[in-house]
């Protein structure tokens, strides 16, 4: 379980979080949703020890994630940002291999490259793991970075946009691996997702965004209604139920 | 310098292209499909090292004129110059992009040479040409190099106390720095008669041959000391390589790391200025060739390719300077000029930092 109680980020004056509070529940897929500028990745971040909060704290899994020391929460939490260029030039399993750095060091033994291996397969990287991450398209890199988060190997998984770059075909296929990793693997999965149809396809639940709060937090079945949409994107929106899944419509 | 044989190497391996070989460990699960042969790092590295030695071997024994002894001592002792200067210049460059991940930006840019010549500038205003001379020493380079680390540690300090918390803020104020030295000392040289103002430019320029042989056993243990460390945080250096955020998720102590790397950086690059002079592009160039060269992303190989580099470009140019040019106190001269054409070079290329 991952709690956060009054988290607030302010830049100088400015105030871009807060204050939040609440909990993400173990297991399954949660997705934060909101419009531009709503504090998505601030609240993300913070989650993930990348970001000091001006005030609040957070706790995974019982673990105060600033006092705890960083190589331990590394066994317990990953988390992906959205932008990663490097500066040497990598493989696929050079930076998949980086995933085990906390419990290698740096020195991978035989469980580690068994790791790799399957952070590998269940990408389906297999044969680009030699190349280079410059010689790969957007959906690739994309890929080979989630991958690195999977042989890391921790029960949480924070993911920011996660589908950034990429088109239907892999957004529907990273959607679908990420499914596969809560449902098999039992992570906690969270992400921050602009497609507010791809979240409630393929989450557990959503917790919505909006001018630095929380504007609304539950089951999709809870979030995907006409007014609760309409306010939190400030745009008119309908819901319809396409085969049974509850999908907005706002393009009109 | 351009001619010495690390930099075809260089050239062979980035037409090439290659997989750059996974390292030590082979992958297991199916090969990545074949590729064009290239060396192993480790291969590489035993290249460049049979070079050095040679190159080392020619500039200690070829065409000695004169009392024997009396050459060899004084050649060893340039060598000795070299190693040291190969070694800060290439290491400290190579950790200081590795922390400041970009691979443009030289440890120079945070004002050390020109607070080596500020403080020069300011020994023969004070006290006049002559002291210059009075105060060699070990005592003195000790004492410049512990200011230098001071002053380092004060402007890290504060800079990452948190008021900004930005890297680019921290090389923004370096450079700045640097040019507020260097200003103040340009205007002190106006002030300085002729005769002190030639005492002091013999000193602003890398002194690789007349280094005193007595500052060099210091020099060496504080080289030996720095690698150590250095080499016992390879694999974490190998995951700073990925930057600040990528390298907290992996669970590394980032401002620590951060803070004792810039520490080593501005230990090595002081005590090279208080040595051999300023360099300003020696290092780039050295840390540059190193990626090309090396075929891996690995400390553990870049950087002893970067000392290794640095080592033949030195030997090579200073024993092809002395004896086909007879230009033996040129050569800093000719690797900054050549440095700085390549920096451009790559700048412009890249269009950004």
């Amino acid at each position: 379980m991952i709690e956060f109680a009054d988290v607030t980020k302010d830049y100088l004056d400015q105030r871009v979080l807060g204050p939040v509070s609440g909990t993400i529940a173990e297991g399954g897929i949660t997705s934060l949703v909101g419009p531009n500028g709503a504090g998505k990745s601030t609240l993300l971040t913070i989650m993930g020890r990348l970001l000091q909060p001006t005030s609040g704290d957070v706790s995974v899994a019982g673990l105060d994630v600033r006092s705890t020391r960083s190589d331990v929460l590394a066994k317990k939490l990953s988390i992906l940002r959205q932008e990663n260029h490097f500066t040497a030039r990598l493989t696929v399993r050079d930076l998949v291999g980086f995933g085990r750095f906390p419990y290698s060091k740096g020195r991978l033994g035989p469980e580690d490259h068994v790791r790799i291996d399957e952070a590998i397969a269940f990408l389906n990287l297999e044969e680009f793991q030699g190349r280079f991450l410059d010689e790969l398209s957007g959906g690739q890199k994309q890929r080979a970075y989630v991958a690195m988060v999977l042989a890391q190997d921790t029960d949480y998984v924070l993911l920011d946009e996660p589908l950034n770059n990429l088109d239907m075909k892999h957004s529907v296929l990273m959607m679908r691996q990420l499914r596969r990793a809560a449902d098999e693997l039992g992570k906690t999965i969270v992400l921050i997702i602009h497609d507010i149809n791809f979240a409630a396809a393929y989450s557990d639940r959503i917790v919505a965004l909006r001018d630095g709060r929380i504007a609304a937090a539950g089951t999709v079945e809870e979030i995907m209604q006409d007014d609760v949409l309409s306010t939190i994107f400030d745009t008119p929106c309908t819901v319809h139920h396409v085969g049974g899944h509850p999908t907005a419509v706002y393009h009109r | 310098m351009s001619r010495t044989s690390p930099s075809t190497v260089a050239e062979a391996t980035t037409t090439s292209a290659g997989p750059g070989a996974p390292g030590e460990v082979a992958p297991s699960g199916p090969a990545p499909r074949a590729r064009r042969r290239t060396l192993t790092p480790g291969v590489r590295l035993a290249l460049v090292s049979v070079v050095v030695v040679v190159a080392s071997a020619c500039f200690l024994l070829l065409f000695i004129r004169g009392g024997f002894e009396f050459v060899i001592e004084r050649r060893a002792t340039m060598l000795g110059a070299m190693v040291v200067a190969a070694f800060t210049q290439g290491v400290a460059t190579v950790l200081f992009h590795t922390v400041t991940n970009n691979r443009i930006l030289t440890p120079s840019i945070m004002g050390f040479d020109s607070l080596y010549t500020l403080m020069q500038t300011l020994m023969v205003v004070v006290f006049g040409g002559e002291v210059l001379a009075r105060t060699e020493g070990l005592p003195k380079v000790i004492a410049q190099t512990l200011l230098m680390v001071a002053f380092a540690t004060l402007l890290y300090r504060w800079l990452f106390s948190g008021r900004f918390g930005n890297l680019y803020v921290l090389l923004l104020v370096g450079v700045v720095f640097g040019m507020a030295f260097s200003s103040v000392s340009t205007f002190l040289q106006r002030l300085l008669s002729p005769t002190d103002y030639d005492l002091l430019s013999t000193r602003l320029f890398g002194r690789m041959s007349n280094v005193d042989a007595d500052y060099l056993p210091f020099a060496a243990v504080v080289c030996v000391a720095v690698g150590v460390v250095v080499w016992r945080r390879r694999f974490r250096l190998d995951a700073l390589t990925l930057g600040r955020d990528t390298a907290t998720n992996l669970g590394i102590d980032h401002q620590r790391e951060l803070t004792i790397m810039l520490m080593l950086v501005a230990l090595l690059i002081s005590m090279s200025t208080a040595l051999v002079g300023p360099m300003t592009f020696f290092g780039f160039v050295v840390a540059t060739l190193a990626y090309r060269v090396t075929g891996s992303h690995k400390h553990q190989f870049v950087l002893p390719m970067a000392f290794l580099l640095g080592l033949a470009t030195l030997v090579v140019g200073q024993f092809v300077l002395q004896h086909v040019f007879y230009a033996a106190g040129l050569l800093t001269v000719i690797i900054e000029f050549v440095g700085g054409i390549v920096f451009l070079f790559l700048l412009l290329r890249k269009g950004a930092l």
